[in-house]
């Protein structure tokens, strides 16, 4: 027997918003999260915006002790915990104080990299003939499942605990991966989600790329256009997002609130063939996740409401549009509406695929599209395909009904979900 | 330096790595505390208390003297051994 699977809680760490609330908030009155970054000004970046997220001491001392925050250089892990706690709270579950974990519970909680200035800290010491200064917290706040590890030790897990990676597929991956356990009966609670640090040494590498725009650092909320014809490169972002994944049976059984239903999804790669490389998606394998994530989610193309992109403010936003009609045989007016949140907030790379869940979620759960910013001038490649009027510029009232969300990440992979409104 | 001056100047750096409870009882704290069994610190964090102190005391703990370091009693003869060489 297979579970249905629900999203009972999350949270959210964004560039423009803190928690559900300023969340929601921020992303139905199309806040932006974009600013000047003086350190990558200072370090001579061309790309001299970020989407950062706003913390005070005092929130943080919410969710680390003294002890936990004494030489702790390390925002993913700070970002994920504080999204992950959340969720957990959101969804009326308690931390567990007890002596024995919670067997049934678990996380897959994903990252692109850990506490990379905590490393970088790291370094400069041994070179230095300093190592045993590194002290005791080098390694769990650089390891990878750093951040799953430390949410196991916050909440009491005993069920899976890891962290999945695949770059910026990482938050959808792990909103699957989780759903794919639950759905299984491996688990009853997964808490899923993913982050990303934050600076100039996960960034830099994106800037020597070229795939950041130069062009805005005197008009930082207009750098990430996601569909506009002056799109110029990603603004890099970062944060967390994170959901509580359960079985429609334990939901039910305690009264959760339930927020929407996971119906399925789809997660391949283009194996770097065909029109596949590195950095860019074989288009064939980018239709085929859509496709068979349909299948699998029982979901016929008609029927979805809402398309949340991965739309990142490059050149690939005209193919990823042209993906979408043929995958889903829809175009012109019979297109679904698009949004993209990086107008917002930023490409948040690794935790990307989370933050954006979460405002899908919000949207179906509270009926309504957030706006696209920056598409004054939206691309004739994207006009000649789908109509203007399915590219909101401002908020809409909607009932959404099936939204399907995909991410597309270096290493040419593809991850698409499907979620239901919880009837 | 005197035993009880290296002490008190032990308990803040302690107090760091203590769960609540110890860290209210600090002051009764005796030279026969156990770091693990009496203070309840991490293990992990033992190589942190010695960071701390031989910072506090400007002195260095070479590996076979941390080896020993697990009780007040232990840390107050190396602390002292280690000052009288400098």
């Amino acid at each position: 027997m297979q579970n249905r699977v629900v999203i009972t809680g999350m949270g959210v760490v964004a560039p423009n918003g803190v928690g559900l609330k300023a969340f929601e908030n921020a992303i139905r009155n199309g806040v932006s999260g974009i600013k000047f970054d003086q350190q990558l000004a200072d370090l001579a970046f061309s790309c001299q915006l970020s989407g950062k997220p706003f913390l005070t001491e005092e929130l943080i001392g919410n969710y680390f002790t003294p002890l936990q925050l004494k030489n702790f250089n390390s925002s993913g892990i700070l970002y994920g915990i504080i999204a992950g706690v959340d969720a957990w709270q959101d969804a009326g579950l308690s931390i567990n104080k007890a002596e024995d974990p919670l067997w049934d519970y678990g996380t897959v909680f994903g990252t692109g990299s850990s506490g990379v200035e905590r490393f970088r800290e790291a370094i400069y010491k041994i070179d230095e003939l300093q190592v045993k200064r590194l002290g005791s917290t080098a390694v769990v706040q650089t390891m990878n499942s750093g951040v799953s590890a430390y949410l196991s030790g916050k909440l009491g897990l005993g069920n899976q605990v890891t962290t999945n990676s695949s770059a910026c597929c990482t938050g959808t991956e792990s909103l699957l991966l989780a759903y794919e356990r639950v759905k299984a009966g491996e688990a009853e609670i997964m808490l899923a989600g993913s982050t990303t640090d934050s600076g100039p040494y996960i960034w830099g590498g994106f800037d020597a790329m070229k795939v950041c725009t130069y062009k805005h650092n005197d008009s930082p909320e207009q750098g990430s256009r996601p569909m506009s014809a002056t799109a110029s490169g990603f603004v890099p972002g970062s944060g967390a997002g994170a959901f509580v994944v359960e079985s429609l049976t334990h939901a039910l059984a305690r009264g959760a609130k339930i927020y929407a239903e996971i119906l399925g999804g789809n997660l391949n790669s283009g194996g770097q063939r065909g029109s596949g490389t590195m950095t860019a998606p074989n288009a064939v394998a980018v239709q085929k996740c859509i496709t068979k994530a349909l299948a699998n989610a029982k979901v016929h193309a008609a029927e979805i409401d809402t398309i949340n992109g991965h739309l990142t403010a490059t050149m690939m936003d005209a193919t990823e549009i042209k993906n979408w009609t043929e995958a889903l045989q829809r175009s012109g007016k019979d297109f679904p509406y698009i949004n993209s949140l990086k107008s917002m907030v930023g490409h948040c790379l690794s935790a990307a695929g989370s933050i954006e869940c979460v405002a899908a979620v919000l949207q179906i759960k509270n009926s309504f599209l957030f706006p696209n910013l920056n598409i004054d001038d939206l691309h004739p490649e994207i006009t000649n395909l789908i109509d203007e009027e399915k590219i909101p510029k401002k908020a809409i009232s909607k009932e959404i009904d099936i939204l399907v969300k995909a991410s597309f990440g270096f290493g040419d992979v593809n991850a698409c979900i499907l979620l239901k409104k919880y009837k | 330096m005197d035993r009880k001056e290296i002490i008190d100047r032990l308990k803040p750096i302690i107090k760091t790595y203590a769960p609540a409870q110890v860290k209210e009882k600090l002051e009764e704290l005796t030279e026969d505390a156990d770091f693990i069994q009496d203070l309840y610190i991490n293990s992990a964090n033992l190589v942190d208390i010695i960071l701390d102190v031989e910072e506090e005391f400007n002195i260095t703990i070479d590996n076979e003297s941390m080896e020993k370091m697990l009780t007040v009693k232990a840390s107050i003869d190396i602390i002292i051994t280690k000052l009288s060489e400098k």
